[in-house]
């Protein structure tokens, strides 16, 4: 393929996310080895300046997911640096990542997001905020999901079924962010739409292209909380998901239009629901640094559009020039 | 974030590709489904960090065995016994391990057979052979709410239905044990066995009394229920008068002394020597016995003879004075963790106050920490991992339904030192503080305050227990109706 080059992957960190960071980054390792570039494995800690520095990369693979990876904290150091790097730059991370604010921008470009309110830890114990939980309430209806600003983990996202139940579900939340998101729950199906740039077969600069769709079906209709929900074992992955063609182009358009928004690069997640009754989609967050396992969302769309791993990997890796 | 797992640790790297998980899916066991890897899981990775105070393991302090001690008894070992401890050795364990299991229990005024004994690769491996034996899929197993947080995976993968009984001061209630059993058996249903562990119980640190455990033992005959009786920290009891074991009260009530037919009794060198001999053992009636041997030799044929001659040549060893020399060092583990435990309850007392209660325990390793019911431990620990470096298990780890105890917390003050134990506990109280005033501002309230509780023992003071049975202070007793906890259950 293309020449070879002495990459750093970054992995690992000290994120939640870590072991399956560092499963990503095994992944994209043997992937760049097998394209016949030098690997440099590089897991993302103290000593993360010093070691870029000291590695001599030519470019660096961010399979970095948790906060450090993708709010734009790693992008910085190596624009600093002047090391290359894929995916996203540092503007993008910061919008894709704070959830409130790129709720914001969908809204402001009418992106349908589903309806929400926002709280700042500060302004409860500061502003007295907390008296506007019932006016939240009322404007967005119940039951409401709860969910940290920023931050990746499943254990920080509540659901409110009632007014009750609120104050317990924002403090929960509130221990993985200062900044909690209230939003609607909006009951349907769970899809993700992946884009890739440079897929169109042309190489780089084709432009970004939503690969096929994937559908996540829990096992069990009832839910308790979005823990059990998502348990390993409870959820089954369809893609591409069983939509009507309609339906799929729309859910793509929008994942596009969502990408270019954020102003992403290289690749991205953006996640949706399919709304039960009205079939209106909603979308609701991006992923600026989507899982790399072989089993992940994006390489499984990947490769329902016959792009192989590797290509993929090749791809992602192409993104660090063409920015 | 409206699809976590897409984002979280579950779904990165862990979301099968459609296709892939079509090719495993029909291979997969049933009782696999059983088996869940939680996000909970993920995050108690992150408490092995170094810059971590860690009040989350089950740990013992290992660091207080003399090196030149370990370096004389294994070289002794490789130097005597080269070609016995390279080979495999019997199912069900050596002989001169079996002596040493024999003397332990002896220690804690249990009478056994010899060879009643199976020397096992660590306590766990019994809770996994004794399901392996007696749980077909469905089958009941009665355990204490909370219960050992290992022994939930096992319970899970066998696909048992557990019924969980709240323990209070005095351990498992056993007027609310029969009352579950006489539910169960209006529903035609019979657990295959009882578990329990009555000595400073982990997680909640209580102890059963005398007569429950009386009681227990003729429940378990009137109704002829096996009892799997879990006693790792049986010998490090900080005060008060050891309480005979159940195995024991069985054995007596039979009249002949060394042999049970309800009790299963799980033992382990992890406590009061190391867990990295990986040793325990289980002490069981025949046909059991007979049962387990089969399914150790399906599971690792036995355990590791390099270990267990290490275990047989370190009980053999005597004092000066002529004791054993490993009595010695038991002893010196009880001073070293009940200095340790006093240390926590009053850092507690110090820094979670009013705002908490807690379980007083009189041996073993943990603590019980209960808070307002508002928070929910398992969003408090990374917090407290992210601002604060330091980290518990969260209560919601000792119950099957993984949702219950959210609101507690089990914290270990044996394997850490006296100056972690202070500066973990104060961070962690810092954290809880925060909570409550952010609580406060919600609901525009000062938060609730929390139940009176009983002032934990102070440090030093602990000559005279206050109360003969009473090891703890009151409990939680949750009021849930068996079915929304059969619903948590299935």
């Amino acid at each position: 393929m293309s020449s070879r080059r002495r990459v750093a992957v970054l992995k690992g960190g000290r994120s939640l996310e870590r072991s399956v960071s560092l499963r990503s980054g095994a992944q994209v390792q043997d992937a760049l080895t097998g394209l016949g570039h030098e690997v440099v494995a590089i897991d993302v800690g103290d000593t993360f300046v010093p070691d870029m520095l000291e590695k001599g990369a030519e470019v660096a693979f961010v399979a970095l997911h948790g906060r450090e990876g993708e709010d734009g904290t790693v992008q910085g150091l190596l624009e600093a640096l002047s090391i290359p790097y894929t995916g996203s730059g540092q503007a993008a991370c910061m919008r894709a990542t704070d959830k409130l604010l790129a709720k914001l921008l969908m809204r402001e470009a009418g992106i349908p997001t589903p309806p929400f309110h926002a709280l700042r830890e500060d302004a409860i114990k500061e502003l007295g905020a907390g008296a506007a939980l019932e006016r939240i309430h009322e404007d967005i209806g119940l039951p409401l999901v709860v969910k940290p600003a920023r931050g990746g983990s499943a254990l920080g996202v509540k659901f409110a079924s009632d007014a009750q139940e609120l104050p317990k579900a924002m403090v929960g939340a509130f221990s993985y962010d200062r900044t909690v998101l209230l939003e609607r729950y909006v009951r349907g199906r769970d899809l993700a739409v992946s884009v890739l740039e440079g897929a169109g077969g042309a190489g780089e600069g084709s432009g970004p292209l939503a690969l096929p769709v994937v559908e996540a079906v829990p096992r069990e209709e009832e839910f308790y909380d979005y823990e059990s929900r998502y348990e390993i074992g409870m959820t089954t992955f369809v893609c591409p998901a069983e939509l009507p063609e309609e339906t799929t182009a729309r859910a793509q358009e929008l994942a596009v239009r969502v990408y270019e928004l954020l102003g992403c690069h290289g690749l991205a997640r953006v996640d949706l629901m399919l709304e039960r009754g009205t079939e209106k989609l909603w979308v609701l967050e991006t992923n600026v640094v989507p899982g790399m396992t072989e089993t992940s969302l994006l390489p499984q769309a990947a490769d329902a559009a016959g792009i192989s791993f590797e290509e993929l990997v090749e791809r992602i890796l192409a993104s660090a020039w063409s920015r | 974030m409206g699809k976590p797992t897409r984002t979280g640790p579950e779904g990165r790297g862990t979301r099968p590709a459609a296709h892939e998980l079509a090719r495993y899916e029909a291979l997969f066991a049933t009782r696999t489904k059983g088996m869940k890897s939680s996000a909970m899981r993920e995050m108690m990775a992150l408490t092995e960090r170094p810059d971590v105070i860690s009040l989350a393991g089950g740990l013992p302090d290992t660091s207080t065995f003399p090196p030149e001690r370990f370096a004389k008894l294994m070289s002794a070992v490789a130097a005597e016994s080269t070609a016995r401890a390279l080979q495999y050795g019997p199912t069900e364990g050596m002989r001169v391990t079996v002596d040493a299991i024999v003397e332990v229990m002896a220690a804690e005024g249990t009478l056994v057979d010899p060879e009643s004994v199976i020397v096992t690769t660590g306590g766990q491996q019994v809770i996994d052979l004794v399901c392996k034996t007696l749980i077909d899929p469905g089958d009941v197993i009665v355990a204490e709410a909370p219960t050992y947080p290992g022994a939930v995976p096992t319970f899970s993968a066998y696909q048992a239905d557990v019924e969980q009984i709240d323990v209070d001061e005095e351990g498992m209630p056993i007027d609310e044990l029969e009352r579950t059993l006489d539910r169960l058996a209006s529903e035609g249903r019979r657990p295959k066995f009882i578990y329990t562990i009555p000595n400073f119980q982990n997680p909640a640190g209580v102890t059963m009394s005398l007569p429950r455990r009386r009681r227990l033992v003729e429940v378990a005959r009137e109704r002829e229920l096996l009892v799997l009786e879990d006693n790792p920290y049986g010998l490090l009891r900080y005060e008060g008068e050891a309480l005979p074991t159940l195995y024991s009260l069985d054995a007596e009530s039979l009249g002949r002394a060394g042999a049970t037919d309800l009790v299963i009794y799980l033992g382990t060198f992890s406590k009061i020597l190391s867990p990295g001999v990986r040793l325990g053992w289980a002490v069981a009636p025949r046909p059991v016995l007979e049962k387990l041997n089969l399914g150790k030799q399906g599971a690792d044929l036995c355990s590791s003879p390099v270990t267990q001659m290490f275990v047989a040549a370190y009980f053999g060893e005597r004092a000066r004075d002529g004791r054993p020399a490993w009595e010695e060092y038991v002893e010196s583990l009880r001073e070293l963790y009940s200095h340790r435990k006093d240390v926590m309850l009053e850092s507690l007392q110090e820094h979670f106050g009013d705002s908490a209660r807690w379980t007083t325990p009189r041996g073993g390793l943990f603590v019980w920490a209960t808070l307002d019911e508002r928070i929910d431990t398992t969003d408090l620990l990374p917090l407290a991992l992210k601002s604060d470096g330091v980290a518990f298990v969260p209560g919601r780890a000792a119950y099957m339904d993984g949702r219950r105890g959210s609101s507690s917390m089990r914290l270990n003050f044996a394997g850490v030192s006296e100056q972690d134990i202070r500066e973990g506990i104060r961070r962690i109280g810092r954290g809880v503080r925060d909570q409550l005033g952010l609580l406060g501002s919600l609901t525009g309230s000062h938060p609730l305050p929390a139940p009176p509780q009983q002032a934990p023992q102070q440090a030093g003071g602990s000559d005279e227990p206050q109360q003969p049975l009473a090891d703890v202070v009151k409990l939680p007793r949750r009021e849930d109706s068996p079915q929304a906890r059969r619903r948590g259950e299935k």
